[in-house]
């Protein structure tokens, strides 16, 4: 069993409820950083952690914060991204139904740390249930002091309002989220101004995402150098990792970021192997944005070396042989699984949440969907798998948000690991739309069930 | 103008507004539309929008892009039970072509069509952050999830259960 810091009260009955999380010990992290420590300290304490950034960049948090403005008389912000819409992602989810008050307090250290008097949270639209759930417990936390004027008697006043999106993926992007607070579409803005110096209303705002916030917790407690004790390298702490697709046990789980990729898959503690006794085609590690990977790609890198599920390792190779982090959606794929059209969905999806401010976005995004469906439904050319690539490559890098680059990243990494899944469905258009291409030689050569 | 909140929905109205500094009540265009569309009969019509941007102080344009911009928001009258099914890359893998199939078997419509009945509307959309429990779908505020087809025509009756009662 690893190390559980965010999860692992989550199965006590009604750790939901206020009472049971402050008799389990909850709230004594706002207690610590309220009357102990300042704000520069609690920043001190989380860049010494090595906390980075949970939503997919990975960015170290600590640093982040040291970058607010703090000009005289202007009120700051800090807003909590619960947008939570990267296909394979639903981590956040879990975490603000199950242990909601853990993410109120991270958010009550955090906005203290940050002179946030006011804080949001974002959250995607449909998680209109989790909504409800939240203010209850901003509700219950007022009712007990830790929320409201002169907390703890510290003169320090915190509110924390949640606002619902409405259905765009685009809005989890950090300043097409602020667009979207300030009550308008979810254009992403162009950087620099960065929202440090001009988020929301112009003013300093800091966006993290809910399980960077809610890790601050457990950070407050026990310092920063032991949370950094925790895991290997630059990848500090626990991730939560939300799994699905084709395995045994899809859910979400917390690692410390020194297992395996391959314990993660076959253990039971985790996934427990991929369902119906079937192989191991490929796996989408982090969220549906990173690079695919056939499976003998995914278990070792192209060093041969074992592959561990953290930051380093998952991006090792780069993109030629490697993945990454991202969001910790863990997408598994068996045998069954047609690698063009799951490339063709993801397309789409980019396609349906360009925000259209970019033409390379706009139009590139629409134009690898249509030749995706028209490879997938047995139409395809010798000449568009070619074709994709090149749109691809002139999306990646031109765009004003990362959305374009996270629309071109699945369909190179598809064809650049199973061009030939590509090139049979183009030279076999009939048989394609009755079976699948299979394996191959994707197909992860350590467990193959008898 | 007809439509209008009644006592209840506009003291939620007006919390809504209240979590926004002064002059900044231009933030609330979401919430309140949302709320909204769940007080006028599942969709935003012109007057909808109007009045929402009377009711906030601004001008219907602003109101109008940013209903047309967010995929929550219905433009056009919609059945009582709205099917949202998920069709992105972990569902796919999880079976939700299947499910797709049979809901439109099962009522007789394609995507974006309703029953005559106006009871259901199948609506497709993209990942709703229930990929673990897929195949899925979203029916108002909840989520139906592990869906199967007995479960699927144990949904359908249901609402329709529930839709006689409260005729
Ligand atoms: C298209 C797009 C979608 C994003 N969606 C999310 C999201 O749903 N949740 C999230 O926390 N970050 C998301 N991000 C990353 C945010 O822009 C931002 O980096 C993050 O919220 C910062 O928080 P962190 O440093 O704590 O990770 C997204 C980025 C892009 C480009
Ligand atoms: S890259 Fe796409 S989503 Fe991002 S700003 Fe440009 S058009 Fe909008
Ligand atoms: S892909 Fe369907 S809920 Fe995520």
């Amino acid at each position: 069993m690893g190390v559980k810091l965010l999860l692992e009260k989550a199965h006590i009955p009604g750790i939901r409820s206020y009472d049971v999380y402050r008799r389990e010990g909850g709230y004594r992290a706002v207690e610590k950083a309220l009357k102990e420590m300042n704000p520069e300290s609690i920043v001190e304490e989380v860049k010494k952690s090595g906390l980075r950034g949970r939503g997919g960049a990975g960015f170290p948090a600590g640093m982040k914060w040291s970058f607010i403005a703090k000009p005289e008389g202007v009120p700051r912000h800090l807003v909590c991204n619960a947008d939570e819409s990267e296909p394979g992602t639903f981590k956040d989810r879990y975490l603000m139904e199950f242990l909601p008050h853990l993410l109120i307090e991270g958010l009550i250290v955090s906005s203290f740390a940050l002179g946030s008097n006011d804080t949001y949270i974002y959250i995607r639209g449909e998680y209109a249930w989790i909504t409800n759930i939240l203010e209850t417990a901003i509700d219950e936390a007022k009712a007990n002091g830790w929320l409201g004027k002169n907390i703890l008697g510290t003169g320090f006043d915190c509110n924390i309002h949640v606002q619902r999106g409405a259905g765009a993926y685009i809005c989890g992007e950090e300043t097409a989220l602020i667009e979207s607070l300030e009550g308008k579409r979810g254009n992403p803005r162009i950087k620099p101004p960065f929202p440090a110096i001009q988020g929301l209303w112009q003013r300093p705002t800091v966006v993290n995402n809910v399980e960077t916030l809610a890790a601050v917790v457990p950070i407050i407690n026990m310092g920063g150098d032991e949370y950094a004790k925790i895991g290997v390298g630059r990848s500090t702490g626990t991730k939560l990792i939300s799994a699905c697709g084709n395995i045994n046990k899809p859910g979400v789980y917390e690692i410390d970021m020194t297992i395996s990729v391959e314990d993660f898959i076959y253990s039971d503690e985790y996934c427990g192997g991929i369902a119906n006794g079937k192989k191991l085609k490929a796996c989408i590690p982090g969220g549906s944005s990173v690079p695919i990977l056939p499976a003998n790609l995914l278990l070792k890198t192209a060093k041969g070396e074992t592959r561990y599920m953290n930051y380093e390792s998952l991006s090792d190779g780069g993109f030629a042989t490697g993945s990454m982090m991202g969001s910790g959606g863990f997408i598994v794929l068996d045998e069954d699984q047609c690698i063009v059209k799951n490339t063709y969905t993801l397309a789409r999806f980019y396609r349906h949440e360009s925000c259209g401010q970019c033409s390379p976005c706009r139009e590139g995004t629409g134009w690898m969907e249509k030749i995706l469906q028209k490879i997938e439904t047995g139409k395809g050319t010798s000449s568009d798998i070619d074709l994709l690539w090149d749109i691809q490559r002139k999306i990646e890098g031109n765009t004003i948000c990362p959305l374009g680059d996270a629309a071109a990243w699945p369909v190179a990494a598809a064809i650049r690991h199973f061009r030939d899944e590509f090139e049979w469905h183009i030279q076999h258009p009939e048989e394609a739309q009755i079976r699948n291409f299979g394996l191959q030689h994707y197909a992860d050569p350590i467990h193959v069930p008898a | 103008m007809n439509l209008q909140f009644n006592d209840e929905q506009m003291t939620e109205c007006k919390r809504l507004v209240a979590r926004y500094p002064e002059g900044k009540q231009k933030s609330a265009v979401l919430p309140v539309l949302h709320l909204a569309q769940d007080s006028f009969g599942g969709w935003l019509s012109t007057e909808a929008m109007d009045y929402v941007a009377q009711i906030l102080n601004i001008e219907p344009i602003e109101v109008y892009e940013v209903a047309t911009f967010y995929s929550m928001y219905n433009l056009k009258p919609v059945g009582k039970y709205v099917f949202e099914v998920c069709q992105t890359g972990p569902c796919m893998i999880s079976g939700s072509d299947n499910i797709i199939q049979y809901i439109q078997q099962k009522l007789s419509i394609q995507p974006g069509e309703t029953t005559q009945d106006g009871l259901f509307t199948l609506k497709l959309v993209e990942c709703l952050g229930a990929c673990g429990y897929a195949p899925m779908m979203q029916v108002g505020k909840i989520y139906r999830e592990h869906l199967t087809k007995e479960k699927v025509d144990a949904i359908i009756a249901e609402y329709t259960q529930q839709a006689a009662h409260q005729q």
